[in-house]
């Protein structure tokens, strides 16, 4: 089975440019799943090696984040666990301890889909993604970038070679919830990521990204625009929820129920919604 | 999962330091003393009182073990099953594409048997190889061969079978095979209809103050042992040889015999390491022993390998028994049972199998351990178009005691009674005729283990504490649950007695003692559990036994490895080998009466024997007095019974529906424990495996009525993030027929998880769930309908 293992992007670049065939890889928790991975005629481009990929680093944009950082770095890394809290708290659900020591960013992004755990609060950020290849790099906003079930819109002599993720305003909320039905190594059911800052009739941000409600993770526009339309107060739940239900469609699977997503997105939504609720927080019992 | 237990339960376990040799072992012994009563009290007094290492656990923890799968041989073939899809119908032909080299590979069809098309569990009614017709998709029709595992995934692709669907749709469950429009699979659709009855509940009915009703129901569950199966076939030297991953040599051996028409001592069984099993190696590893056998012996004997992957395993092999029962309590305004009113079906899947005795050890359990004068248990096994379910820790009594206790709960609430006062009020106590009619005798006391559960969790703390915390109105709802029940070792009815197992030890020159038994070791610490009781027996040390790889040439047939009877039956007949190898060695040895380790070496050194081996066998003896009516259901069902009460502590969040369990407590009442860590280990394990039962585990049956969730990424069984403490309790009454008094507990631990975490939601929600898996979607809408 062909395996090229550069050690400097160029070399990784000018080899797919070349042979836009070949499979990229980075820690090969999905690669290596699939019950095809070693079939003739599979060309691997592993990217383990690559020098400058991996790290988080501080920009003037916000926190830059290799393709190849792992789950492990990203869920104990100081400056996404400052900046960026719901980040890390998706990096410490994805899968379990040893998944995460090999899971990277860049990975989770890529196999595209719907359920993983991390896609969501990037979009919940406002993330953007630098696509790299041998005739250059593109800078996409993330919201942008799966185009349909499993689809990107990565071209095939193209890495994703970071993550650019802006500061969030201060003293936003910062929201991330996974329901899984189990604690670890959980496929979602329905995940939750948001990102809000200011109140009523003067929102900064609001922004809800969601797993395993569509084909693709989604980012709740008309959620979003539903609350901050709404002057004096967060809109009542059946506002919500008809604003949601058109964000999302929510389907049965081996997994759960269609109507299960539907209740549960909406009952997250509320949960990451109580601190603007009335002073005494909320009653989830009804 | 209890292999999570049993490795915590081999590193937990401290060193034993070695013994002083030279020391005498018995010090006060006289040739009486030898043979004391199993259930005296100095039975244990010595051996027992360590904690010696697994006797399987170094080669586990460093990964010499070997499995089916890393057995090799020269020249192995590789194999395969092709299947039928449809649930039921006839092949009409099988087309082999003619692009494919035939001649190199091993082709064997239904056309191949030289004896039985079928296995017996307890009739013949099982094809190994589909005829024509065919009840169920996933049964077997072809078996392929060769030496390169990709050629023979292409000569897989390259079989096409050719099937007629049934005229009639087919049915998948209880309801529908019930109905009398539906398909016939067996006539009427019921494999058995038993009847347990005592008193009788329609004189009572119409003067009981309050009668309580509801319908339970449980669903399949997949073992999900971790070693998928797996066999491999030759013959050496004109015996067919066939070793793998199995529960019960004896088993195998007999389909082997039957499908293959050898001479008996031509067919040779062999276990290997075993990654589990749980029951789900007690049938199915029949049929892939002849199946690899069928194409050795085409292939002129080469050895052949038909190792399931874990998709295939999880499709065809068999699960736990779905059930569904309908109970009616009656009971005075006081709480006491005047009445138990059960019916009670299983979905015993496309061919009979073991349902039949699984379906009595579900009636028998059905009633509970409580005293009541008038039962009535009507079970019945019903055939639909599913894959056969069955053997499955707890053998049908999870089901009927689910059913059960859980509608206790629902009779506590319409009593405005507590759920742990109307089971005080109920339990048997010795004296107290049980339900099947078998008189319960001391010293036993099952409201001593009630209370020790409860004030182990200060349970009557805890429920305030619910009550208070759910008066706030968080989010998160918490809950206390719990159940009583027992659950009976060995072999139902009269099981034992046909059995007539025998298990024998062979002992060298040397002084080693090697147990020989057809039980096998696959992970739940039986041959730690049976060199103690050797060991203590024979008073020498742990160390000098060891038990011999069960293969049938060189070991007897101890029976199966199931039904909670290892360490009860065989143990207790391997008690009996080793007082006649100590009568042998004082009669021809001279070995002392009273003796140390070096003297009972030396004493084996000079018995007489041509080869420098001795072999001592021993049968088992059935109790006296334990008679059993296979047509009434009256009468003493098994031997002894271990009694326990679990309570479950549960959070709810109502926000997803998701149910943590808090903290768990397993009291029970065992009559003795032979290995501390062993026996936690098994407790521990049952429970997390009922704690899978009752929240996480749902097999999903596709429109074939094959298990679709075959992943283990979509049949969701709890990690041990998802597990609490559990607190497993013993009470040690001697009161077993096992040696030292002792009983099994094999299965118990798998009967009071489900009801006691449903009985905990239901106080925690104040909803009324009345089945397993109860899953989040389940119980965010149980809380709508509320
Ligand atoms: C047991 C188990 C549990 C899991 N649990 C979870 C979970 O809870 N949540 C979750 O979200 N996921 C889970 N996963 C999925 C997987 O671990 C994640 O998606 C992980 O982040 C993938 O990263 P990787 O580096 O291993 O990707 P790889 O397997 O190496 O690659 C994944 C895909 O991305 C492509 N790719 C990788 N890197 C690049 C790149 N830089 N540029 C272009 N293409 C690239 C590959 O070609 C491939 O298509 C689990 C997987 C397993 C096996």
């Amino acid at each position: 089975m062909p395996w090229y293992a550069p050690r400097h992007l160029e070399e990784a670049l000018a080899l797919l440019a070349e042979r836009p065939g070949l499979i990229p890889i980075a820690g090969g928790t999905d690669v290596m799943v699939d019950g095809n991975a070693g079939a003739a005629g599979r060309e691997y481009l592993s990217l383990a090696g690559v020098a400058n990929l991996r790290g988080v680093s501080e920009t003037p944009l916000g926190l830059a984040i290799g393709a190849l950082t792992t789950m492990t770095e990203i869920g104990r890394h100081p400056l996404v666990c400052r900046h960026l809290p719901a980040l890390a708290a998706s990096a410490r659900v994805t899968g379990a301890v040893a998944i995460q020591n090999r899971a990277t960013l860049g990975g989770n992004i890529m196999n595209a889909s719907p359920a993983a755990d991390n896609p969501p609060v990037l979009l919940a950020y406002g993330a953007s993604v630098v696509l790299m290849s041998a005739m250059g790099s593109r800078h996409v906003p993330y919201a942008q970038f799966h185009s349909g079930y499993k689809e990107t819109i990565r071209r095939p002599t193209e890495i994703l070679g970071e993550v650019i993720v802006p500061f969030p305003p201060d003293h936003a909320h910062h929201y991330f919830r996974k329901v899984g039905t189990r604690r670890a190594q959980a496929i979602s059911k329905v995940g939750l990521a948001a990102v809000l800052a200011g109140r009523p009739g003067s929102w900064e941000c609001v922004r809800f990204g969601l797993a395993s409600v569509a084909a693709t993770p989604i980012l709740a526009c008309a959620l979003a625009a539903a609350i901050t339309g709404s002057d004096h107060s967060v809109p009542r739940d059946e506002e919500l929820a008809e604003a949601l239900g058109r964000d999302i469609a929510a389907r049965d699977d081996i997994r759960s129920t269609a109507d299960y997503r539907r209740r549960v997105a909406i009952n997250l939504v509320r949960e990451a919604l109580a601190p603007w609720r009335s002073q005494g927080g909320f009653d989830a019992s009804h | 999962m209890s292999n999570r237990s049993g490795l915590q339960a081999i590193l937990a376990v401290p060193r034993v330091c070695p013994r002083k040799r030279g020391m005498k072992w018995v010090e006060d012994g006289t040739e009486n003393a030898l043979y004391t009563s199993m259930h005296d009290d100095t039975w244990g007094a010595r051996v027992l009182q360590e904690i010696p290492l697994r006797k399987d656990g170094n080669e586990k923890v460093r990964g010499t073990a070997r499995y089916v799968a890393d057995v090799s041989y020269h020249g192995m073939l590789h194999a395969a099953t092709v299947r039928t899809r449809q649930p039921g119908g006839t092949v009409v032909s099988i087309t082999f594409d003619d692009h494919v080299p035939w001649s190199e590979y091993v082709v064997v069809t239904a056309k191949d048997v030289p004896g039985v098309n079928a296995v017996k569990m307890i009739e013949w009614d099982q094809p190994v190889l589909v005829e024509a017709q065919f009840r169920h998709a996933g049964e077997p029709v072809v078996l392929v061969a060769h030496p390169d595992p990709q050629a023979l995934a292409r000569a897989v692709a390259a079989i096409h079978i050719d099937e007629r669907a049934c005229a009639t749709a087919p049915v998948f469950t209880i309801d529908e095979a019930l109905r009398p429009e539906t398909r016939r699979i067996v006539a009427d659709n019921v494999y058995r209809d038993y009847l347990m009855a005592k008193g009788s509940v329609t004189d009572v009915e119409t003067t009981t103050d309050l009668v309580f009703e509801g319908e339970y129901q449980t669903g399949a569950q997949e073992h999900l042992y971790i070693e998928p199966q797996g066999m491999i076939a030759r013959v050496e030297d004109g015996v067919l040889i066939v070793e793998g991953s199995m529960q019960c040599p004896y088993y195998v051996h007999a389909a082997l015999v039957a499908v293959t028409a050898l001479p008996e001592d031509r067919v040779r069984v062999q276990q290997c390491t075993t990654g589990g099993a749980f029951g789900g190696k007690e049938e199915y590893p029949s049929h892939i022993a002849c199946h690899a056998a069928l194409l050795a012996l085409k292939a002129d004997g080469h050895p052949v390998a038909l190792i399931y992957r874990r998709g295939e395993d999880m499709a065809v092999t068999p699960k736990r028994h779905p059930s569904r029962s309908r109970v009616r309590l009656g009971a005075s305004h006081d709480g006491r049972l005047r009445f138990i009113d059960i019916d009670f079906v299983i979905d015993g899947g496309a061919y009979l199998t073991l349902s039949p005795v699984v379906l009595s050890r579900g009636v028998i359990h059905a009633a509970g351990p409580y005293r009541c004068d008038n039962v009535r248990v009507r079970g019945r096994a019903v055939a639909t178009n599913h894959p056969p379910f069955g053997a499955f820790r707890g053998f049908g009594a999870p089901q009927s005691i689910f059913a059960l206790e859980v509608a206790l709960d629902g009779l506590a609430r319409a009593l405005g009674v507590a759920p742990d006062v109307l089971r005080a009020r109920n339990v048997l106590v010795p004296g107290d005729i049980s339900p099947a009619g078998q008189k319960i005798g001391g010293p036993l006391d099952m409201q001593r283990v009630i209370d020790q559960a409860l004030e182990a969790c200060h349970y009557h703390a805890k429920v305030e504490a619910c009550h208070r915390w759910n008066a706030q109105g968080h989010a998160i709802r918490k809950g206390v649950g719990l159940a009583t029940f027992y659950h009976g070792a060995g072999f139902t009815g009269n099981g034992e007695l046909t059995l007539r197992s025998r298990a024998g030890l062979r002992v060298s020159a040397a002084g080693v003692v090697e147990i020989l038994t057809s039980t096998t070791e696959m992970g739940q610490g039986m041959q730690t559990t049976l060199s103690r009781i050797v060991a203590e027996a024979l008073r020498i040390p742990y160390e000098g036994v060891c038990v011999a790889r069960p293969d049938t040439r060189d070991v007897p047939n101890s029976g199966p490895t199931v039904a909670s009877r290892t360490c009860m039956v065989v143990g207790a007949i391997l008690v009996q080998a080793a007082r006649k190898l100590i009568a042998r060695l004082c009669a021809d040895a001279a070995l002392p009466p009273s003796y140390s380790y070096e003297e009972f070496r030396a004493a084996c050194a000079r018995l007489p024997s041509s080869d420098g081996v001795t072999i001592i066998t021993a049968d088992y003896q059935h109790p006296a007095g334990r008679d059993w009516d296979e047509s009434t259901f009256q009468g003493s069902p098994y031997a002894s019974f271990a009694w326990a009460c679990y309570v479950a502590e549960v959070e709810i969040d109502t926000t997803t529906g998701e149910v943590s369990v808090l903290d768990f407590t397993a009291a029970q009442e065992v009559g003795r424990v032979i290995h501390p860590t062993v026996a936690a280990g098994q407790i521990e394990g049952g429970v997390v495996q009922g704690i899978g039962y009752a929240l996480f585990e749902e097999v999903r049956f596709g429109a074939d009525g094959q298990m679709a969730n075959n992943r283990v990424t979509n049949y969701i069984i709890p990690t041990s993030a998802d597990i609490p403490p559990i607190r497993a309790l013993f009470q040690e009454s001697r009161h077993g027929a096992g040696p030292g008094g002792a009983a099994g507990i094999g299965e118990l631990p798998m009967d009071g998880p489900a009801p006691a975490i449903i009985n905990a939601i239901n106080a925690a929600l104040g909803t009324d769930l009345r089945h397993v898996p109860a899953l989040p979607e389940h119980i965010l809408a149980a809380m709508e309908g509320r």
